[in-house]
């Protein structure tokens, strides 16, 4: 699985109330949803985000509420992946059972600029920023992580058990 | 190696002799929660997966808290679907408006969560129960739809940090003043993945309502669980209240800790946490004159019997600041009723606050209180993030319910002491 797309940079600490507000949580329809994406922090960024294009963050990303909204307004905005320091455990989990790609890479999230064009190859972690032409190797997900992202999600992966 | 008192939890649900920080396990639960906002994502994710039936009607609990009443058309319908699937499915802890209360003031209320328990909740607060010796983390609805489907759920075995407590809180701090404190001085970040392991002599002077607080913020930190080992008052507490009897745990004499943090709670003051993260911490006295224009006390954090009585104390015979808005909610019915009993009610009312239905409406910004662009709020809920209660510019300071209630009267954030 690979991705490539520009970048959209964010700080430290972005949080699931500024990733999808929850002024519109009284729905859970994903592309009524989708359109409210990052509004609090960068109200341009749906109208800008491209299929495959990847958001490159700071510490601790998705901090915050539980509400699975979050990863799968990104998801629906089409961004391609996520790269991020950190990520708060519980969007790193819903990332996973949603089978929303993300990657931690403390390098890369620290190196890469707004605006950089970027290669992720999946399958071998690595991240290729084709703008500054360095490349980065992200930590790989534990094998029992691996499979649930193969399956295609949580349930699934639970269905052919 | 020793295990902590969670990794013993989850070991025992793993159906392991042993587990260590790192390993991937999957544990059998003993509650599966949901809400109004988690529970419908999870009924759509259930039923497109094609799953019949829940693993036991009577391990799900499915509370209407955030937005009911139904704050609007749109939240009507997804309490509509809630309500719908707990029929169907013969949900037994199904709490619906007027016996419904905020989730995490509700389960451990009613017994529905008990020592030992292994509990998954689709809302990032769901760590409050560890107050009562269980392990309880917050996930989101995918992981609510496939326990609800096989009371099962995938955890990575956290590591921890313990908090040695000692010494005796002063007057006029609570369990939010010690939470803050610590989120202040490790970071939104600074237990993430981990267990917050409460121990120490200073555990017997915390109340049951201060525990509760303490482990809701644990989420706060960054942490998986936050979780105080069972004593007298824990026992007490649960005491002809659980429907399920408690299984006690201990952390063994030599289980690992990444870090031990001493705290001192003689030494806590009142602190409040500025915008636009819980790790901005202050002490109330050292603010100086920042003006407000409403006050919150309520929510899963703050809204039990010991934040009302607090808030009756302070407000009772007085008169809320012109131009200040005070919304005090009881987190439960069964709250509610006891305020009204107790004459609180009324004195809230005559010193001109309104007081609500039980609701996490204005804490996530919902309803019942949203905040116009530059308006300033002190609250005693658990997050002050960008637009966390309205307008993007509005601002909003946690604190506990004395400093809420110190600063309704000021009209300016106000340590307790000063009313």
């Amino acid at each position: 699985m690979k991705t490539q797309g520009h970048v959209f940079k964010y700080p430290d600490n972005v949080d699931t109330d500024v990733i999808i507000p929850a002024r519109y949580l009284n729905t859970a329809d994903a592309a009524e949803l989708a359109k409210h994406c990052m509004e609090d922090i960068d109200a341009s960024f749906v109208g800008k985000v491209q299929p495959g294009d990847i958001m490159v963050a700071g510490w601790n990303f998705g901090c915050g509420s539980s509400r699975e909204h979050a990863p799968l307004v990104i998801k629906t905005c089409g961004t391609g992946c996520v790269i991020a320091k950190s990520f708060a455990r519980i969007f790193y989990r819903n990332a996973i059972n949603i089978g929303m790609p993300i990657l931690e890479c403390e390098a890369a999230a620290g190196e890469i600029q707004a605006g950089d064009e970027v290669a992720i190859d999946f399958d071998s972690g690595i991240i290729s920023d084709l703008t500054t032409g360095k490349t980065y190797q992200a930590e790989p997900f534990p094998e029992f992580i691996q499979n649930i992202i193969r399956k295609g999600g949580l349930l699934a992966s639970l269905k052919e058990m | 190696m020793g295990m902590t008192m969670t990794q013993k939890i989850l070991a025992a649900h793993a159906g392991l002799e042993s587990v260590s920080a790192g390993q991937l396990i999957s544990a059998k639960l003993d509650i599966v929660l949901g809400n109004d906002i988690t529970t419908p994502v999870a009924i759509n994710e259930f039923n497109r997966n094609g799953f019949q039936q829940v693993f036991d009607k009577d391990r799900i609990a499915i509370v209407l808290d955030h937005f009911v009443p139904n704050k609007d058309i749109k939240a009507a319908q997804q309490s509509k679907q809630c309500r719908e699937f707990a029929c169907n499915h013969c949900v037994s802890h199904f709490y619906d408006v007027g016996k419904m209360g905020i989730e995490h003031a509700l389960l451990p209320e009613q017994g529905i969560v008990t020592a030992g328990d292994c509990i998954i909740g689709a809302d990032s607060h769901t760590c409050t129960y560890g107050a009562l010796g269980a392990f309880s983390t917050g996930v989101g609805s995918t992981d609510m739809a496939a326990g609800m489907a096989t009371g099962t759920a995938w955890f990575k075995v956290p590591s921890a940090i313990r908090f040695e407590l000692a010494g005796k809180l002063p007057a006029n701090c609570s369990g939010k003043d010690v939470i803050l404190t610590i989120i202040g001085m490790i970071g939104v970040d600074g237990a993430l993945y981990k267990s917050m392991e409460f121990t120490g002599e200073g555990v017997a002077s915390l109340t049951m309502d201060d525990r509760l607080c303490i482990c809701n913020m644990a989420i706060e930190a960054g942490a998986k669980n936050g979780i105080f080992p069972v004593d007298e008052a824990t026992r007490n507490y649960m005491e002809g209240r659980c429907e399920r009897p408690p299984v006690i745990y201990t952390a063994d004499p030599d289980a690992e800790y990444e870090q031990t943090i001493v705290l001192d709670l003689n030494k806590i003051v009142p602190t409040v946490a500025c915008p636009h993260l819980p790790e901005n911490t202050k002490p109330a006295e050292a603010l100086g004159d920042i003006q407000i224009d409403q006050v919150v006390i309520g929510s899963c954090t703050n809204g039990r019997m010991e934040d009302m009585e607090t808030a009756y104390r302070i407000l009772n015979g007085k008169t809320v600041a012109e131009g200040v808005r005070c919304i005090i909610i009881p987190a439960t019915m069964q709250i509610y009723r006891e305020c009204v009993q107790r004459g609180y009610v009324t004195a809230f009312i005559d010193a001109g606050a309104v007081v609500s239905t039980p609701t996490c409406g204005p804490c996530l910004g919902g309803y019942m209180g949203i905040l116009a662009a530059g308006e300033r709020c002190v609250a005693t809920t658990n997050r002050n993030f960008v637009g966390r209660m309205g307008h993007v510019d509005s601002e909003v300071y946690l604190a506990s319910p004395a400093t809420a209630a110190a600063s309704a009267l000021t009209g300016r954030i106000t340590a307790p002491k000063e009313v």
